[in-house]
């Protein structure tokens, strides 16, 4: 029987994991994941979990261990967090490169210098052209559920695939989370039989090096295993609906029916745009959310369908690229630009470093885009100048 | 060499058509090892040499597995690799981590000196060939004094004493360290096998010769390998749970470190000053190992002194 419990967003992490009988976790610890380790290293000594838990002196090694593992054809977990996934960065293209199909939670965390321990997506946005697919979430329900849709995507495509979620508001907040039956669980989710492994006594070698007359289509590859994904996101969101009573897309869409103007937003920032827009349709206001969940493969299809015939679009971003503009705003443009009536799109940042996005804040954004006559690429939201 | 006394296994695992240098102590010491650890085998190989000996990657000259991994991860990619062979039920499998100098005394000491304080189930390999060989003979820490590489050029030649990297690997303990050579095959081998039969964190210090690094010419690598055993610049020993100390074999006289030294280029722009100090080095090093060898044996009585070696 599947029952709810209250559980912090890493404590989802970790139960999706345990739920997704992992094998083999390496993991290090760093603010705000710990709980996720730590839960994980009990769940295994107490045996709900028959896994093996490498303790490392590095979140390099805890991906290069994670992927030693998958390689053998174990099914392998870590998460991290800014820092540790920056240390992480060389062998999260190896871990894509080498076609393994990993799961990781990262929690979202500003980079440091200043430090801060608090929610921004740079760390994430900056390994986005790895080869990791990455989600999006927006509850600890969406954490648990997605860990699990998360291995059954990556083990048809083999990629790896990042699971992303906000610092604190998300990962040190409790909410009601369903942990399922695990029986209910072994159906969605077979267990991980790779075709190509490392084992004793089929001595294949893995990953020398390719000459320009053959390292071109590895990379190919790679991105046509993308675009496969993009389907299969849609197609086993669906079927996990069907079984668990939860379906997951590419975005999600709120009160977006008849919206004219429309915020895209990600992660918790979601939840408190969707307050927002309650108030203000209470007022008569035509306006919807598109949230982004899944950023790689980036559903650009789906974007332009969904975005088609809105008067503006105003895109929310709690990172930025230096010298660019917001990311997702900078790949909202880019889906946009085939179209032939496309709407005009406006940049917010807002909320680096954890900064505090209140329901006002987002009304406030939606006053302004309203309102606004040319585009600008950039629009400071809750900075002090 | 008598080859009447050639004991070993006709297996080959490592085949023709690899890419290795002629004379590489490197592919001399990996064919050797695999006759000894056999086909329930499967290796990790970091950026070094043997990334490109194997072959590219549409070929492969080894009739064992290799996962080809990141500079700084070998010894963590094969706890990886053993974690998930055993929850595969392949606990028997041998899991050997093959890596150079670089790899191993400088950019990945970090994951070996962790995979070694937990006690991973693993051989760690690692073919010394003093330098960084593979990005064109750059120093490295395993460099010895005195030593021209690329990066220390005879004006400035190598200026710091090798890394005792065995002693680090004592210092954690581990069931089993040994140095080897392909100059003494059997003793290798016997090394390797002794080290499959082991649980735990099992380290192999092979030292290497690299003919175009060491500007030797390739037919006498051999020769210069059994010269570094015989001058005691590398003694062949094993150091069991970091406490027990056990050299293997003594030559019956010690030649000068000179007769290794002046038959190498890296070596030839050497003072006679300079020769004088590495032997001083070299003397120092032998009796401290001496010593423990006293301490865990009681005599030094026991180290054999095989003449045929000569
Ligand atoms: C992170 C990283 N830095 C640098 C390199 C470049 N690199 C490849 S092999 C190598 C030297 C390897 O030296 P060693 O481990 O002694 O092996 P050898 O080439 O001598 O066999 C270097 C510096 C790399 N591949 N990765
Ligand atoms: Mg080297």
């Amino acid at each position: 029987m599947s029952f709810k419990k209250v559980l912090t967003g890493n404590h989802a992490v970790s139960y999706g994991a345990m739920l997704s009988k992992v094998e083999v976790i390496s993991a290090y610890p760093i603010t705000p994941q710990t709980q996720v380790v730590e839960l994980l290293s009990e769940l295994v000594a107490d045996g709900y979990l028959n896994a093996i838990f490498v303790t490392v002196e590095s979140e390099h090694s805890a991906m290069s261990a994670c992927i030693g593992a998958s390689a053998a054809g174990a099914r392998a977990f870590t998460a991290t967090s800014a820092q540790g996934l920056a240390l992480m960065h060389e062998m999260l293209h190896w871990a894509a490169g080498a076609r393994l199909p990993i799961v990781m939670a990262n929690i979202n965390r500003a980079m440091a210098p200043p430090w801060s321990i608090w929610t921004e997506q740079n760390d994430s946005l900056s390994q986005r052209d790895t080869g990791w697919m990455q989600i999006y979430v927006e509850s600890n329900q969406e954490v648990l559920d997605n860990i699990i849709l998360s291995y059954k995507i990556a083990e048809q495509v083999y990629l790896p695939v990042m699971v992303v979620l906000d610092a604190f508001v998300l990962s040190h907040t409790s909410e009601p989370v369903e942990i399922y039956d695990q029986e209910k669980v072994d159906e969605f989710l077979p267990p991980y039989n790779p075709q190509y492994k490392i084992e004793p006594g089929n001595p294949i070698g893995y990953g020398a090096l390719a000459a320009p007359d053959t390292y071109f289509e590895f990379r190919y590859k790679i991105q046509r295993a993308m675009e496969n994904a993009l389907d299969l996101f849609e197609k086993e969101g669906k079927l996990f609906g069907e079984i668990f009573g939860r379906e997951y897309g590419l975005v999600e869409e709120y009160m977006m029916d008849d919206a004219d103007y429309i915020l895209v937003t990600t992660s918790t920032i979601t939840s408190t745009a969707k307050v927002a827009i309650k108030k203000l349709r209470e007022r008569g206001e035509k306006v919807g959310i598109l949230k982004l969940r899944v950023v790689r493969p980036f559903p650009f299809e789906k974007l332009r369908h969904v975005l088609s015939g809105r008067k503006k679009v105003g895109v929310i971003d709690r990172n930025i690229s230096f010298g660019h503009h917001g990311i997702f705003y900078q790949e909202i443009k880019s889906a946009l630009y085939p179209m032939e009536n496309r709407p005009p799109v406006f940049g917010y940042i807002t909320g680096l470093g954890g900064r505090d996005v209140k329901v006002e804040d987002i009304i406030d954004i939606y006053e302004d885009l309203k309102k606004r006559e040319t585009v600008e690429d950039i629009i400071w939201k809750g900075v002090k100048l | 060499m008598i080859m009447k006394n050639w004991k070993v296994s006709q297996d080959e695992l490592l085949l023709n058509g690899h890419v290795a240098c002629q004379g590489c102590g490197g592919a001399l010491a990996m064919r050797l090892a695999l006759k000894a650890l056999g086909k329930n085998t499967v290796i990790t190989i970091p950026a070094c040499c043997w990334t490109i000996i194997s072959g590219d990657v549409l070929y492969h000259a080894l009739k064992v597995p290799v996962f080809h991994t990141a500079f700084e991860t070998a010894a963590i990619t094969a706890s990886g690799l053993k974690a998930g062979l055993r929850m595969k039920g392949k606990e028997d499998t041998t899991v050997m981590a093959w890596a150079g100098d670089g790899g191993t005394f400088d950019i990945g000491i970090q994951a070996l000196s962790g995979a070694a304080e937990r006690n991973e189930d693993i051989i760690y390999a690692v073919y010394d060939n003093e330098a960084y060989m593979n990005t064109g003979i750059q120093r490295s820490s395993a460099t010895p004094w005195g030593a021209w590489t690329t990066t220390t050029p005879v004006r400035h030649p190598e200026d710091k004493p090798k890394k005792n990297i065995m002693e680090i690997m004592a210092a954690h303990g581990i069931p089993y360290a040994a140095t080897a050579t392909p100059a003494y095959p059997e003793d290798l081998i016997r090394k390797f096998k002794k080290a499959k039969e082991i649980k735990g964190m099992r380290f192999i210090h092979i030292l290497a010769p690299c003919p175009p690094g060491w500007k030797i010419p390739s037919d006498i690598s051999i020769k210069v390998a059994r010269l570094a055993v015989q001058t005691g610049v590398f003694p062949l020993y094993e150091i069991e749970n970091g406490k027990k100390y056990t050299i293997n074999y003594l030559p019956p006289e010690k030649p000068p470190v000179v007769e290794y030294l002046k038959v190498q280029g890296r070596f030839k722009h050497l003072k006679e000053e300079d020769v004088e100090l590495i032997q001083k080095m070299v003397d120092e090093n032998l009796n401290n190992l001496l010593r423990k060898h006293e301490l865990t044996h009681g005599t030094l009585e026991n180290i054999p002194k095989p003449e045929f070696y000569k």
